[in-house]
């Protein structure tokens, strides 16, 4: 059993009411110390939590499905653009605008998902990134649109529920966003879980065989990607509303490259090791970028070649085998 | 032969010059056992290729139950019951063994579609996949991983997840191949085992297993179809036996 539940796209489905209990649970955890250890910094928080929506974004389709992207910031970028210029045009429900961050991802992650998934391998890779470019470069062109280099600014999203104020100490903000997480987390364990999660996992392994067992392995991937967009775009509606601005960064190639990178130290084919690697990186990023703003990027480096080097499957499986040892400990003695 | 299930007519695949399958026409009938024999480089394996639909032949046409399928995709082929093994191992191997039977139950039953049930616990799908790896023996190992199987083990769950998608016509791709002899006895007794209305293709160079196997032999040399017909009369076809058996016809022969 223990060997099983190590990574959490294998556990065994029918422990999963229990599995769905447990994300709560973290998530919630993971909320409160982060509330209690950076009281005053609730805005890195939930900047955090965005980035950390547009990492199992990237992980449903390069962990799960095996699709090389290096474009994904597009999605999350498209969508803050989106919901920012919704709440200028006078549409501040933050509810609504998460819809419509959720609807815009989910458009640009399928005209993704129709292009890049058509390909494999560094074709795959390429146009991935060709895609990214091309709405980077949109998005700096169309300055009516997204405020061009200066960004967009001056998003004020309304009450919460039409009661909490979105206030200057982030704290409606904080809870919106711990909230919004734990859903799509549970959700998402759910899909990857569920007879189309696993088919995607069949495709990432082999889609000849895949195919020989009577899938239509595009249209699959296709509908990861919509899938995918939705909670990229989420993570971008979030970015919009708790920040206020929306910059050429949401868009950009560094974006999704961190993206790649917070995803592989984690571990990639794992909600799990999505949620790690972006929590680690970038508390690491916050502590290391302050205490040493020259060499921060070298250190950043070196904890990736370290877990490459001793965790290639990411830090999630540091994780599980802890696990799996304690169970084990645990049952030899009853 | 009633309608057969399955078809070729005069088919023909060149790769640029080559031409590695000439003018191939041979039915199938339902319940059928067929051996294809030949030498290494015959083209067994593309002519699998091109049934199964991972290659378009250059020429002819591949004819399932009565239908042209010639043009329909390797997918699409899988749905109008035509099943394949391959020669070496082709597994997903993120999932467990009881995972990869259940999503080709699921697959067949139009369920993959789904996102949000917890897909082992249906009943209906329960059974069959624990009734497919029961079939083959394999039921104690439903919830390793496919990497922590031995190769014999990995060539059964192949042979399993083709059984869960209930075949018609069933192309098997050298089932016993690179597998140690008391694993090889399982796949034997396992293809003895298949339902019986169905058709079955086997690729094969173990001579004792076509033998056992098969009611009708077809062999292929140079791409080309030089004979069918019975094992007994095939050992004794003088150009069979140049082309492909030797030593193995003359032994059998001798005993």
């Amino acid at each position: 059993m223990t060997d099983r539940a190590i990574v959490d796209g294998m556990s065994p489905p029918r422990f999963s009411v229990p599995l769905e209990l447990r994300a709560v649970a973290i998530t919630l955890a993971l909320g409160a110390i982060g509330y209690t250890l950076f009281p005053e910094d609730l805005a890195f928080l939930t900047r955090l939590i965005s980035i950390t929506l547009l990492v199992l974004s990237l992980d449903l389709v390069t962990g799960y499905c095996g699709v090389a992207t290096l474009g994904h910031a597009a999605i999350y970028g498209v969508s803050a653009y989106v919901v920012g210029n919704a709440c200028l045009a006078g549409h501040s429900d933050p509810l609504l605008l998460l819809l419509v961050g959720a609807m815009a991802g989910a458009v640009m992650g399928l005209v993704s998902g129709v292009l890049v998934t058509r390909f494999k391998g560094l074709p795959q890779l390429v146009l991935s990134i060709a895609v990214g470019q091309l709405i980077a470069a949109l998005a700096n062109k169309l300055s009516s649109l997204t405020g061009g280099s200066d960004g967009l600014s001056g998003i004020s999203p309304g009450r919460l529920f039409g009661v909490y104020a979105f206030d200057m100490y982030g704290r409606t903000g904080y809870v919106f966003s711990v909230a919004v997480l734990m859903v799509v987390f549970v959700v998402l364990l759910r899909i990857v879980h569920s007879p189309f999660g696993l088919l995607c996992q069949a495709i990432k392994d082999d889609s000849l065989r895949a195919r020989m067992i009577g899938a239509r392995v595009y249209p699959r991937l296709v509908l990861m990607y919509g899938v995918s967009g939705v909670v990229g775009g989420i993570g971008g509606a979030l970015n919009a509303i708790n920040t206020g601005v929306v910059g050429l960064d949401s868009v950009g190639f560094e974006r999704s490259a961190e993206a790649l990178v917070m995803l592989v130290l984690g571990g990639a084919g794992s909600l799990w090791g999505a949620l790690i690697g972006s929590i680690v990186f970038q508390v690491f990023e916050h502590y290391v970028s302050a205490a040493n703003p020259f060499h921060w990027m070298t250190m950043v480096g070196a904890l990736l070649i370290a877990v490459v080097l001793f965790a290639p499957k990411g830090l999630v499986s540091l994780g599980g085998l802890l696990a799996g040892r304690t169970a084990s400990v645990l049952r030899r003695r009853p | 032969m009633s309608q057969p299930l399955l078809e070729l007519r005069s088919v023909s695949m060149s790769f640029g010059g080559m031409r590695v399958n000439d003018d191939i026409s041979f039915r199938i009938g339902k319940g059928e056992r067929v051996a294809l024999i030949g030498p290494n480089g015959a083209g067994k394996t593309t002519l699998v290729n091109v049934i199964s639909g991972d290659l378009t032949p250059s020429q002819g046409a591949v004819h399932l139950a009565g239908v042209d399928v010639t043009a329909l995709s390797i997918s699409d082929r899988v749905d109008a019951g035509l099943i394949r093994t391959f020669q070496i191992t082709r597994l997903f191997k993120s999932l467990t063994v009881a995972q990869n039977v259940a999503l080709a139950v699921m697959q067949r039953k139009g369920l993959t579609r789904n996102m949000f049930s917890s897909p082992m616990d249906r009943p209906d799908v329960r059974r069959e996949w624990e009734r497919a790896l029961g079939t083959l023996g394999i039921g104690h190992l439903a919830d390793k991983q496919v990497s922590q199987l031995a190769y014999g083990q990995q060539r059964l769950l192949d042979l399993a997840i083709g059984l869960a998608l209930e075949p018609k016509v069933l192309l098997l791709d050298e089932p016993a191949a690179g597998v140690p002899s008391e694993e090889s006895s399982k796949i034997i007794e396992a293809i003895d085992k298949l339902p019986s209305d169905i058709a079955v293709l086997m690729i094969e160079h173990d001579m004792d297993l076509v033998f056992k196997f098969a009611r009708r032999v077809l062999v292929l040399a140079n791409g080309k179809l030089i004979f069918q017909g019975s094992p007994a009369e095939v050992t004794h076809h003088q150009e069979v036996r140049r082309a492909y058996l030797g030593s193995y016809a003359d032994a059998r022969h001798a005993s």
